[in-house]
């Protein structure tokens, strides 16, 4: 269950970085190969964010596609799981995109 | 709760060193890093709600990426190869270890850093075979981070030019997400799991640099299909090195200790 550390890594780090601040919304970017279950992070968020500046903040996630790049003939296509395999049959693919985790914007009380 | 690895509230992280004597740290996160994140504050955009948008694009995992990174330094401004040992619990990380370090251990100078939820018994088990370890016990935390394995590093205190093999907690989920500033992760897996191991979880065979295939000795009793493993792990690690090892009855494990002479010459 790493999404609880996750969800607790974005608390503090807005925490930190807006210290005085009231958090009306947050807004999270989990790329789809990333690793991370963004209903886990929906999950765990209010209790995290309990008596910070984000208690009571909405909570948005974008979820991003993944992208690679075969390596055997050059393709670039979409991939939403790990296991995914490039038309020609290549198992060999560069993952370009999905791998994010990132806080991408807070929304807080002027 | 914990900032980095989500352990419940009153839950310790402690390191246990050589002798046994253990230290408590009330969170091994949270104090004295002084943090080279930028501290402005984005930009922000007034709205009429009475609010206004700030933009931080910043890496959910940025602090532990910065405490790896300066593991890592230190790892190589004093010559020390540094592996994380990872797998599903039971698979044979602390056999395998307890036999590498009795038989290599003094020709690459073999230090270890134990990881655990809770108990000794890992770091015990090591320590009677002379080696030097430190033991962390993670308390709910299923992972090691970067900042445990700092704390876990100062109180082991690595000769320059050894080699530090980090045993994480048992878990094939959690761990391959926390870079801990390690030169290579070596995923083990075991001939008594199933053989679509790499396919239920490719994050953490996508990570390895080598995967280790333990308890070779018992195929004649398993149904187990090697070359379907072999072949799931390269689905989603297309050059990754696989080695076939029995750690109790010692099939395969030259292999193994030439993996490690080499990655351990290439820093020399």
């Amino acid at each position: 269950m790493h999404e609880l550390s996750i969800t607790q890594s974005v608390v503090t780090t807005v925490s930190e970085r807006l210290p005085d601040a009231t958090v009306r919304r947050i807004r999270l970017e989990i790329g789809r190969l990333s690793g991370v279950a963004a209903d886990s992070v929906r999950f765990c968020f209010d209790m995290v964010a309990e008596g910070t500046p984000l208690d009571g903040a909405v909570l948005e996630i974008t979820e991003s596609s993944g992208r690679a790049r075969c390596r055997s003939c050059g393709e670039e296509f979409e991939v939403n799981d790990l296991l995914a395999l490039c038309d020609c049959g290549s198992a060999d693919l560069e993952l370009l995109a999905g791998q994010e985790l990132l806080i991408k914007e807070v929304e807080v009380a002027a | 709760m914990c900032a980095t690895c989500g352990c419940a509230e009153g839950s310790r992280v402690t390191v246990t060193d050589d002798a046994g004597v253990t230290h408590d740290h009330d969170h091994a996160h949270n104090h004295d890093h002084d943090h080279a994140h930028d501290n402005g504050h984005g930009h922000g955009h007034d709205n009429d709600q009475g609010s206004r948008t700030v933009t931080l694009e910043q890496a959910v995992l940025a602090r532990n990426d910065e405490l790896a990174t300066r593991n890592r330094r230190w790892f190589a401004g004093n010559g020390v190869l540094a592996l994380n040992l990872m797998s599903s619990p039971g698979a044979g990380k602390t056999t395998l270890l307890e036999r590498t370090v009795i038989e290599l251990g003094a020709e690459l100078g073999i230090s270890v850093i134990e990881g655990d939820q809770e108990t000794p018994l890992d770091g015990e088990r090591i320590r009677a075979t002379g080696a030097p370890v430190v033991q962390i016990n993670t308390g709910a935390g299923c992972h090691l981070d970067a900042d445990m394995l700092a704390d876990g590093l100062r109180t082991l205190d690595p000769a320059a030019g050894s080699m530090v093999i980090v045993e994480n907690v048992g878990n094939l989920v959690c761990p391959a997400l926390f870079d801990l500033g390690e030169d290579s992760k070596v995923v083990i897996a075991s001939v008594t799991e199933g053989a679509e191991k790499p396919l239920k979880y490719p994050h953490m065979f996508r990570v390895a640099q080598l995967v280790v295939l333990n308890k070779i000795d018992l195929l004649p009793y398993l149904d187990f299909d090697v070359e379907q493993f072999v072949e799931g792990a390269r689905r989603v690690n297309p050059d990754v090195e696989v080695l076939e090892v029995s750690a109790t009855r010692g099939d395969g494990i030259d292999q193994w200790y030439g993996w490690l002479r080499d990655r351990h010459a290439r820093l020399q």
